[in-house]
């Protein structure tokens, strides 16, 4: 009989063999060295972070698959690969100096982070439901330890406690569905599951296993009706944290839901195309109407988050390879002006700590002109203002949107970034009209250099949009 | 009377029902909740071994020893979170889970 394992499709896997063994390592160093090794922990985890990029950058080119095909690199995994990994480096690097003033800087956080990351690689190269569950799990359990960072705070384990139930009941929805479309078609994988669909395997079975799978990752990408625990385990998390889940998660889960629906699910595309019509509306309509009424901005970017999720979904509606381009332009440009937004979050920090209301920002123009321009560029971006990058990412998901016939969705999405404008244009109008309030701290090193590429980037996209937008559509056709 | 994958199946679903409504019902107890949600797994896992057997396919039962290890790794992080939680608050019953609106 022929041996199931192969020494190739180590390789296939080595960056996240390199994660795993490194985080390990790393965790062994952080318990024996004790109190003084954070700061070192947190350099290695971030060279163990760039290290797994490298492997990815440098893994051969076109679709590899391995271990009995649960696990394939293409195109489309590599850039979101990169883009995830991205958004933890970023989340680390923002973190640095706020934990070591908060005094949290537990060794574990970067070690739970590239645990996270490792579960991320795992989604997005999964090509079975039982890879894609358990790095669905390993990410989640990682998060929910991460959310009640803070141990002696409230409000942080409070945030822990609903992240983990809400998380767990999503985490069984999709088992739930993973197990009606497996006894409907037999096979837990994704060309197969496809195949046997082609063969005509549809049924009442399977569309209700689908249903309860996009549940699932519907709770994860945080898109209205499963919306319920972002606002608040964003507000109640540690700021860093809050960053982190911003970022990469977001992106890994929306790598994943693309994967299922068109890798999976591809020749029912009229069952699916409904639900995620519906949800990404839902989710752009909540997500401009409800931040409108916040105060902490926290809070408020939570909602941005939904409704931004929202907008991605627009261009995964059209179901089309345009529209798979222009989600994953979307999430590039979405990571990069969130960790930029995030950095400046996290240099609200007045005399007494860090301060987390809208109104703090009050004439920030005067007291540090340029972090309150970088931030006004960061939310006319956000808001979808042209010449910036946002109002690119949402031009490709709408272009895509109306190819595909769906003229509805396209004005819905584009009526309700109008509204969002509103709030994100109040924070512009609070930082350089209102009478100033008390002065924040000096910016440091580690959150001025996340703002400046950031910012730079949000620029620079306009003059020079050839080389991510060429990237996206080669990885977007991969998977058709 | 036959016992068949239908009768399975229906089970599985009173089951998973019974663990979601478990989740949002009850007022009282955050303990309850867990059991709420090993109570979606385990419904899950009889889906999956009651297709496997159909089947005669040997997927279904490995995917549910996978799920039963990762049901053990939740609960334990789930109760180190409870009891974090219990040390800051005093409580873990669901009506005083409101620091944040929501």
């Amino acid at each position: 009989m022929q041996s199931p394992f192969h020494s190739a499709d180590l390789t296939t896997a080595s960056p996240e063999l390199l994660l795993a063994g490194g985080a390990m390592a790393l965790l062994m160093f952080g318990v024996f060295r004790g109190k003084d090794a954070t700061g070192p922990v947190n350099v290695l985890s971030i060279g163990l972070l760039i290290a797994a990029g490298l492997a990815v950058l440098f893994s051969s080119s076109g679709t590899v698959t391995a271990f009995a095909d649960g696990f394939v690199v293409d195109g489309f995994a590599r850039f979101m690969k990169i883009l995830t990994l991205i958004g933890s480096t970023g989340a680390i690097i923002l973190s640095l100096h706020v934990m070591r003033v908060e005094r949290m800087n537990r060794f574990e956080y970067p070690i739970l982070i590239l645990l996270a990351t490792l579960g991320m690689l795992m989604m997005i190269s999964a090509n079975d439901m039982i890879s894609l569950y358990m790095g669905l799990e390993l990410q989640s359990l990682a998060l929910y330890v991460v959310a009640a960072l803070n141990r002696d705070s409230v409000r942080s384990s409070e945030a822990g406690l609903k992240y983990f139930v809400l998380g767990a009941l999503s985490s069984g929805m999709l088992l739930y569905g993973a197990s009606l479309v497996y006894g409907f078609t037999g096979t837990t994988s994704f060309p197969q599951i496809a195949a046997a669909i082609n063969h005509g395997e549809t049924g009442l079975g399977l569309v209700f296993g689908l249903v309860f799978i996009i549940s699932g990752l519907a709770f994860k990408i945080s898109a209205v009706p499963f919306h319920m625990w972002t606002p608040d385990v964003y507000e109640g998390a540690p700021t860093p944290v809050t960053a982190f889940f911003a970022a990469a998660p977001k992106v890994a889960a929306m790598a994943m839901f693309i994967r299922v629906v068109v890798g999976a699910f591809p020749n029912i595309t009229a069952d699916w195309q409904q639900i995620i019509v519906f949800i990404s509306i839902a989710s752009m309509v909540l997500g401009a109407f409800a931040a409108i009424g916040q105060t902490n901005i926290k809070r408020l970017m939570a909602y941005s988050s939904i409704g931004h999720m929202g907008f991605a979904l627009v261009g995964l509606a059209a179901g089309t390879e345009d529209g798979v381009r222009g989600v994953i332009v979307y999430l590039a440009i979405y990571l990069v002006m969130t960790l930029g937004t995030f950095a400046c979050i996290l240099a609200m920090r007045g005399r007494n700590g860090a301060v987390e209301n809208i109104s703090d920002l009050a004439g920030l123009a005067r007291n540090n002109p340029m972090m309150a321009f970088l931030l006004a560029m960061l939310m006319f971006s956000l808001a979808g203002i042209p010449p910036l990058a946002g109002f690119f990412a949402k031009f490709y998901v709408f272009l895509a949107a109306i190819e595909a016939g769906l003229y509805v969705l396209a004005v819905i999405g584009v009526l309700a970034s109008v509204v969002g404008a509103y709030y994100y244009v109040r924070i512009v109008k609070i930082m350089y009209f209102d009478e100033p309030a008390e002065e924040f701290e000096p910016m440091p090193v580690s959150l001025k250099a996340v703002l400046a590429v950031s910012g730079v980037l949000t620029i620079a996209f306009f003059v020079y949009p050839g080389p991510l937008v060429a990237a996206a559509g080669s990885a977007a056709s991969s998977l058709f | 009377m036959e016992v068949g994958l239908s009768h399975y199946l229906t089970v599985a679903a009173i089951l998973f029902t019974i663990g979601i409504f478990g989740i949002f019902l009850n007022r009282k107890n955050v303990i309850i909740i867990l059991m709420s949600i090993e109570l979606m797994l385990l419904a899950v896992n009889i889906n999956l071994v009651a297709f496997s057997s159909y089947l005669g396919d040997l997927t279904g039962q490995i995917f549910a020893i996978l799920v039963l290890t990762v049901a053990a790794g939740e609960a334990a992080i789930g109760l180190a979170i409870v009891v974090v939680y219990f040390r800051n608050r005093g409580s873990i019953a669901v009506e005083d889970i409101n620091m944040m609106k929501g």
